[in-house]
């Protein structure tokens, strides 16, 4: 599969979750694993565009596709717009639920026009963030939409 | 999770023929029922059919009614202009299932085939009395749910679409679960020229229910104060840590009055 620009090739178990080869054979960690229920979101990365959770799809399944990580979206030092909302409006705390948060956010912008306030707290519902009560990440999503039109 | 092996087939005979072979194979389709309970070692199949390259898409016209591919995905069937034209009850149930990246993954067929008793689907199919096709056969909705996560389906039949005949009027509305999205109670209400069929969601103890009560105070009078206080009973409704049968049946009742008044 292609991950972030590069291609990736690798023998793994068959049962391997594609949020394991990222973290463990890729070393990328950014994509994290807040539950294992697959309702928290923190895993969210997007596959051939679309946001998908990782921890409820085998690698083999993504065999061949395209994969965009939180690794994957800034310019070299110049943060992705989404990234730089959640810095300018305070949208994280911890920070544990954020790589998620940011990769459902542009899938959500990039889809939608004229997002109301509304429409971004339904699009959240496959996101649980423990800290922020998510009005800092509602604003940050609307900064960044903004931007990105 | 248990170790598996894991497949792509390419078409549904060749699928067939391999879970013939496997010893406790499982077909895979957006695998969000599949994956998190291999996860919780809730089953340990030895070997896993991923059903994806099998063509299963599309989403056909099919004059009195419309016919969807096992694959086609919630967000394909939300999206489609097809389904919102013709029946625009099932694309507003689908696009209320789970949240964006669940149905960006999860299949029409899998829901089906999965029967969970708070699933969103199985009302759509026994409320508009729809056909499930098999790589064998036809099966009728009321024949092919057999009970809560049962169906008629053997061990290697394949669905590989579903028709849903055209109503005058239907509507989904459904009490969510706050946390995970299933419903705690859904009613699809559909009203065709010959009589009102009603079915209910996320309470039965059997899974998914025609509601008899209702539908004759709907074939009755199509309105929302057709469905009193006291018409929906109790009796062999679920109750668990969610809501007692008490409180689903006045959610029954609750819901069908919206998806009367959704329907307009
Ligand atoms: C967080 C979360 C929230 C959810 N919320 C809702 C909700 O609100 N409402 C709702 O209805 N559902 C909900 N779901 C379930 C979701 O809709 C699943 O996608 C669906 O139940 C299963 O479809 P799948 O394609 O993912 O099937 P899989 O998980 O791949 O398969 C499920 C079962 O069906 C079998 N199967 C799959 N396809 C076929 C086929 N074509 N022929 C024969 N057998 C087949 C598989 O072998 C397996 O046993 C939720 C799931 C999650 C994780
Ligand atoms: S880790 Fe929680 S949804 Fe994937
Ligand atoms: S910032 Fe801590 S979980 Fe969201």
């Amino acid at each position: 599969m292609n991950v972030n620009g590069n291609s990736a090739t690798h023998e793994v178990p068959d049962n391997t979750l594609l949020v394991t080869f990222l973290r463990e054979t890729l070393g990328l960690t950014g994509t994290h694993v807040g539950c294992d229920t697959s309702q928290c979101g923190a895993c969210i990365v997007h596959l051939n565009g679309e946001s998908v959770k990782s921890c409820s799809l085998f690698a083999a399944q993504a065999d061949g596709a395209t994969i965009t990580t939180i690794e994957g979206i800034a310019d070299g030092d110049t943060l992705h717009p989404m990234q730089q909302a959640f810095h300018e409006n305070h949208g994280l705390q911890c920070g544990f639920c954020t790589p998620g948060m940011v990769m459902s956010a542009i899938e959500l912008v990039t889809k939608n026009k004229n997002l109301t306030e509304r429409d971004i707290r339904e699009g959240l519902e496959g996101n649980i963030c423990r800290c922020t009560g998510y009005h800092n990440i509602v604003k940050s999503i609307q900064a960044a939409a903004e931007k990105m039109s | 999770m248990y170790s598996t092996k894991y497949v792509k087939a390419t078409n549904v005979n060749k699928a067939a023929s391999i879970i013939a072979d496997a010893e406790d194979g499982k077909f895979l389709a957006g695998g969000m029922t599949l994956i998190p309970t291999l996860k919780q070692r809730l089953a340990s199949p030895d070997l896993i059919i991923d059903l994806s390259d099998c063509k299963l898409t599309g989403i056909e016209d099919e004059g009195a009614s419309i016919r969807i591919g096992a694959m086609s995905r919630h967000i394909d069937v939300a999206e489609s202009v097809l389904v919102q034209n013709a029946i625009p009850a099932i694309a507003n149930l689908a696009s209320q299932i789970g949240d964006r990246q669940v149905r960006n993954r999860g299949t029409i067929g899998g829901s089906l085939a999965n029967n969970d008793p708070a699933a969103c689907y199985p009302s759509a199919l026994l409320g508009l009395g729809g056909t499930i096709h098999t790589q064998n056969r036809s099966i009728l909705a009321e024949d092919f749910l057999t009970g809560m996560f049962e169906t008629d389906l053997e061990e290697d039949e394949i669905i590989i679409g579903i028709s849903f005949p055209k109503p005058d009027k239907a509507a989904y509305v459904k009490f969510p679960n706050p946390a995970s999205r299933y419903a705690m109670v859904g009613v699809f209400v559909a009203k065709f020229s010959d009589g009102v069929r009603v079915a209910v969601t996320g309470a039965g103890e059997d899974g998914v229910f025609r509601a008899s009560n209702i539908e004759a105070a709907l074939d009755e009078s199509f309105k929302a104060n057709s469905i009193i206080d006291g018409l929906v009973s109790a009796d062999n409704l679920m109750s668990d840590i969610h809501a007692s049968a008490e409180y689903r049946a006045h959610l029954i009742g609750e819901m069908t009055r919206r998806a009367v008044i959704a329907c307009g």
